[in-house]
């Protein structure tokens, strides 16, 4: 019973967290109907702007909320800026193609981050930034030192894999006789519950809710109404985006690896959670993460744990199998 | 040339006239060389099966290294059981191609049974949710394959024969050639570019779109299979990793890059990438970084490819064309 709770916390924790990032997914298909794959790369550029900016402010000696708080909110807002460019050179100039040019599109910029975030930094080529800027005859102000010597000199990170600095110190508490929760576990799952209800809040109770509603019904309709499309479509990927942004956060700082190719297993497993729930249905994601990330657990704690990455697939096949809308999706009639 | 002889002749011919070619390149090439044109070969197997999905029938399948494995497994264990066998009364040289022809053909058939069972989920499946599914597919056999101990789990089957010659990859490639070019021009090719057009217009017109979907996955399936099996028989390993959502994405890129729908634009394209890419070995880096631009750039500006549905006798003056075959639009 104890081990069996244990994976419960442990599934509603990452189930969390894939409910996060599949809020991306469902939102930007329900509003293009566009499989966005690059999502799971923003998570993961995400999580690394927070890790510039930790370093930065120098997280890993001197840790505090206040530091925390900006890292999250740095990370959101690059992540933000992330989803706006790849929607608006990317993905708008194709808004009239054929959906596959946009789908080929989304898996090229989805490569494009993680083999260019390995690229070898001018750092591990032996050089500084403030170097290459000097050698162009620029000098750098005082004030920018800290800055410009962390960020350009170590961007992009390579292939080896960084270790994200704790926020804060973590607190192992036993509840129930042996099941092992966190502080992490609870911050991380407050965070999440706290964004999801905002952003049920936003999608069914204010007015850019209700034009991302209008636009998702039918995009030229809702034009024709007054809305301005592109820019809704627009706040939908930096709103998606900033969602992955927390979730990248809430999984560094509790499992610190963060590597370029991290996004590509958890974006996918976050898709099969959209598609799960029904995909352009809000509260399917989260019910698809949770119940992905608790299968997971489950496979991964009673079988053969490297069977963990299989399950979200066969879960997937199953769904689209028996029922393509998903649990919560209604069922689409295709007309001429 | 017309009738059922013509017919044969046209589907034989190539191989009887390829065959003499292929052994003087053999004997002229220098090993380094005929390294890369086994990979330009498997490559062009690879782009033209992909392109039969992809390109006639205009489904989306971004899970083609799985079918890969399939067969390049199958034919491994094929090989490695029957490395002692001699068939009998034959020379040693003509038994191993006889093993190994039984390997590539059980390679296929097993790839095109994987093919049928991705196939099936395309009953109630279009576009984007497809393309999930086999992406899903590849990933599940992915995590199979590391979890079979006959497989090798993760390390894989090393020290396989090297069968695999210019030869052997050439004919490969005619075949899969011919395949996709008989099958274009065929009334089963007509009914894939329908599907292609207009699935709805399709149906409504009596084409069996499901069973033809599915034909394509199988049929896609097994020539993929053939390439995986080539490739692991020249550079005798075969693990799991060789098999990834990458290398899926590689075939994909060559297909879109060279025309959706155009068998010599995948052959062009598969094997300028593949020289490229030979070529862009030390930076190895910077490969795939190249690669994604590419794609995207490409997708900017020039959406349906090199040659798009066209062949590359279509650019060519009208007097030296023998006859309208094979234009898709």
């Amino acid at each position: 019973m104890t081990e069996f709770l244990q994976h419960v916390v442990n599934g509603v924790s990452l189930g969390t967290i894939y409910a996060l990032i599949a809020l991306g997914y469902t939102m930007v298909y329900g509003v293009l109907k566009l499989i966005n794959f690059a999502h799971g790369d923003v998570y993961m550029a995400a999580a690394f702007a927070g890790f510039y900016i930790a370093t930065a402010l120098g997280v890993r000696d001197h840790p505090t909320i206040g530091k925390a708080l900006a890292v999250l909110v740095g990370s959101m807002a690059a992540a933000g800026a992330l989803g706006w460019a790849i929607e608006r050179f990317a993905y708008r100039p194709l808004r009239n193609r054929p959906r596959l040019a946009t789908l080929i599109t989304a898996i090229g910029i989805s490569f494009l981050l993680e083999y260019g975030f390995q690229l070898p930094s001018l750092q591990a080529q032996g050089r500084t930034f403030e170097e290459v800027l000097r050698g162009w005859g620029w000098a750098v102000p005082g004030w920018l030192h800290s800055l410009v010597g962390v960020l350009p000199s170590t961007f992009p990170p390579g292939p080896t894999p960084r270790f994200f600095p704790e926020p804060f110190t973590r607190i192992d508490w036993t509840v129930l006789g042996g099941v092992h929760v966190s502080n992490y576990d609870v911050v991380s799952f407050l965070v999440a519950v706290g964004f999801m209800l905002l952003l049920q809040w936003i999608v069914y109770r204010t007015r850019f809710g209700t034009a991302m509603r209008a636009v998702s019904f039918d995009p030229r309709v809702a034009g024709l109404m007054g809305i301005p499309v592109n820019r809704v479509i627009s706040a939908t990927f930096v709103l998606g985006s900033v969602l992955a942004a927390v979730a990248a956060l809430l999984v560094a700082g509790s499992r610190p690896r963060i590597d370029p190719i991290m996004g590509l297993m958890p974006g996918l497993k976050a898709f099969v959670a959209a598609v799960f729930g029904g995909i352009g249905n809000v509260p399917g994601a989260m019910l698809g993460g949770i119940v992905l990330g608790l299968a997971e657990e489950m496979v991964a704690g009673y079988t053969v744990s490297s069977f963990r990455d299989g399950i979200a697939f066969a879960m997937l096949i199953l769904v689209l199998i028996v029922r393509p809308e998903g649990l919560l999706g209604r069922p689409t009639v295709e007309k001429v | 040339m017309t009738g059922r002889a013509g017919l044969v002749l046209r589907s034989i011919a190539p191989f009887v006239a390829a065959l003499p070619v292929l052994w003087l390149v053999q004997g002229v090439l220098p090993s380094y060389h005929s390294f890369v044109f086994i990979n330009i070969a498997v490559n062009v197997i690879l782009a033209v099966s992909l392109n039969v999905v992809n390109g006639f029938t205009g489904q989306f399948s971004i899970g083609h290294a799985a079918f890969m494995a399939v067969g390049a497994y199958t034919a491994a264990l094929v090989t490695t059981g029957m490395e002692t066998f001699q068939v009998m009364g034959l020379p040693p040289v003509a038994s191993d191609a006889v093993v190994f022809f039984v390997a590539l053909v059980a390679g296929m058939a097993m790839a095109s049974l994987a093919g049928l069972l991705v196939g099936i989920p395309s009953l109630r499946l279009r576009g984007d949710y497809l393309a999930i599914v086999t992406l899903g597919f590849g990933e599940i056999i992915r995590v199979i394959i590391e979890n079979t101990r006959v497989l090798g789990q993760a390390t894989g089957i090393s020290g396989l024969p090297a069968y695999t010659n210019v030869v052997w990859a050439g004919m490969g490639v005619v075949a899969t050639v011919v395949m996709a070019r008989r099958l274009l021009l065929s009334t089963q090719g007509r009914a894939l570019l329908a599907i292609r057009e207009d699935e709805v217009a399709a149906e409504a017109m009596g084409v069996d779109t499901v069973g033809w979907k599915v034909r394509a996955f199988v049929i896609s399936a097994a020539f993929a299979g053939l390439a995986g099996a080539l490739l692991v028989h020249k550079i005798q390993l075969v693990t799991p990793r060789m098999f990834t959502f990458v290398k899926s994405m590689e075939v994909v890129v060559m297909v879109v890059l060279g025309g959706m729908g155009s068998i010599t634009g995948s052959i062009v394209a598969a094997t300028l990438l593949t020289v490229a890419l030979e070529s862009l070995q030390a930076a190895d880096q910077y490969r795939m970084v190249i690669f994604s631009m590419l794609l995207i750039v490409l997708m900017l500006t020039r959406p349906s490819g090199i040659f798009g549905t066209r062949e590359i006798w279509d650019a060519m003056p009208r007097w030296t064309r023998r006859r309208p075959g094979g234009r898709a639009t």
